[in-house]
């Protein structure tokens, strides 16, 4: 199985990055802070004014590494690609795939909702008694709708449309009694609907910042497997949306990245102190607090989990990998559905 | 896989220092100088395949030395260090 290689992930602002014959050398302030051969990366993301030498932006692009620019609130900017590879029989069935995407929407979606059904009985069942009862009944109402809507997804005919509506009423359950999974008493850490763009407080800054990170690893898992990232099946295409990317990510999200902030929250790794709020209500993570973040999220991608449909153990941060190989392959014809990715 | 090359290079006669530098650059293209003359290389086969023709080009056999300990897929843990100079953990989070 392919290796899982490090992030490297550049916050200090002013830091410089350059090449010294096959390894990359993270200065700040003129002092070698890293030095890492180039094959151990799988990728760099640099946060704010970084410095990268043209040697080094060249060297990277020769290997396959993605080189990504996030700007100081972590919002996306830039993302430097060597030539475009892979196979053009892949990118055609593909594009064709998307023409008919009903069955691959299917399980996208299927899989995204049973995901989001997990971590609420997850929460249920790890401490499902702290709940007040109208708050318990809540959550199980939720469940149990989620798991009609499951039922819907698997076996209603109706397009493309139809799972498109389920999926979003499956977000507004969930999303609804997500508030309820948070543990700290908190005020400034409550969860009151999804807000991006800019996110408006805590929970949604942290989601969104995590969203980003995810977003990245399965545009790079797209195109490692020579997939188009912004060609998608869930997601329309957009100019400059990874429609693609966001498809390979719906699954994904609601274990690696929204149990991921209930964590960071719920076990006070992240306080109030470490949001800051901007002129027109935007909310930020800190410096510090997106350091954590990173650390918490490095992490979390080496946790292993057993994947059901390869049978194999694989770290949580090379699913997004199996997932695009999973769908190439079924591109190509070798697999009749597309199988996605379920937590256990 | 992780190898531990540490190496020996005569630097009195002719060109010695040329392959010192030489067979430490190799060594430090692929993995992290740990001591003066001993790295640890975390590489694949064909990697390790690549690095091991580079050194041995290098050399001089009748006077240097290059010794490979492989440590196997999980290495890390058979390593353990004591004193000044830690390295860093290039599988851990990677945050400057």
């Amino acid at each position: 199985m392919k290796k899982l290689l490090n992030t490297l992930y550049v916050t200090t602002e002013g830091a410089g990055l350059r090449k010294d014959g096959e390894n990359l050398v993270a200065e700040v302030d003129g002092a070698e802070r890293a030095r890492l051969p180039l094959h151990r990366i799988g990728s760099v993301v640099a946060v704010g004014a970084v410095y990268v030498s043209p040697a080094l932006i060249g060297a990277l692009a020769r290997g396959g590494i993605a080189l990504v620019l996030l700007d100081r609130q972590g919002r996306f900017e830039a993302r430097v690609e060597g030539p475009v590879s892979g196979n053009v029989l892949l990118r055609r069935a593909q594009y064709r795939a998307a023409e008919q995407p009903e069955e691959i929407v299917r399980s996208i979606v299927s899989a995204k909702v049973a995901n989001q059904r997990a971590v609420l009985q997850r929460a249920l069942r790890d401490h499902g008694d702290d709940f007040a009862p109208e708050r318990r009944s809540a959550v199980e109402a939720a469940v149990e709708r989620l798991a009609r809507i499951l039922r819907r997804v698997a076996f209603e005919a109706g397009g493309v449309d139809v799972l498109r509506g389920a999926e979003g009423e499956a977000a507004n359950l969930y999303f609804a009694v997500f508030d309820d999974l948070i543990r700290v008493p908190d005020p400034a850490l409550r969860f009151r609907g999804r807000s991006r763009r800019p996110p408006l407080d805590a929970v949604n800054a942290l989601l969104s910042f995590l969203y980003t990170l995810l977003t990245h690893d399965c545009r790079a898992a797209a195109e490692a497997n020579g997939l188009d990232p912004a060609v998608g099946f869930l997601h329309r295409d957009r100019p400059g949306r990874p429609s693609f990317a966001l498809d390979l990510m719906e699954e994904l999200r609601p274990v690696l990245a929204d149990r991921l902030a209930l964590s960071l929250i719920n076990r006070r790794q992240l306080s109030t102190r470490d949001f800051e709020t901007r002129d027109g209500g935007a909310v930020l993570l800190t410096d510090a607090a997106r350091k954590t973040v990173l650390t918490a999220w490095q992490e979390r991608k080496k946790e292993e989990r057993r994947h059901a449909f390869v049978d194999e153990v694989a770290p949580l941060g090379l699913v997004p990998h199996l997932q695009a190989q999973l769908l190439a392959r079924h591109l190509r014809g070798d697999l009749d559905a597309y199988p996605p990715w379920f937590w256990k | 896989m992780l190898v531990l090359v540490t190496y020996d290079v005569r630097t009195s006669d002719a060109g010695g220092t040329k392959r010192l530098r030489r067979v430490a650059k190799a060594c430090r293209d692929y993995g992290q100088r740990v001591q003066y003359s001993v790295f640890e290389i975390e590489v694949d086969p064909a990697q390790w395949a690549a690095l091991r023709a580079r050194l041995e080009a290098v050399i001089d056999p009748a006077h240097d030395s290059l010794r490979y300990y492989h440590l196997g897929a999980n290495g890390q843990r058979r390593v353990e260090h004591v004193g000044a100079k830690p390295n860093l953990d290039l599988d851990g989070p990677l945050i400057v």
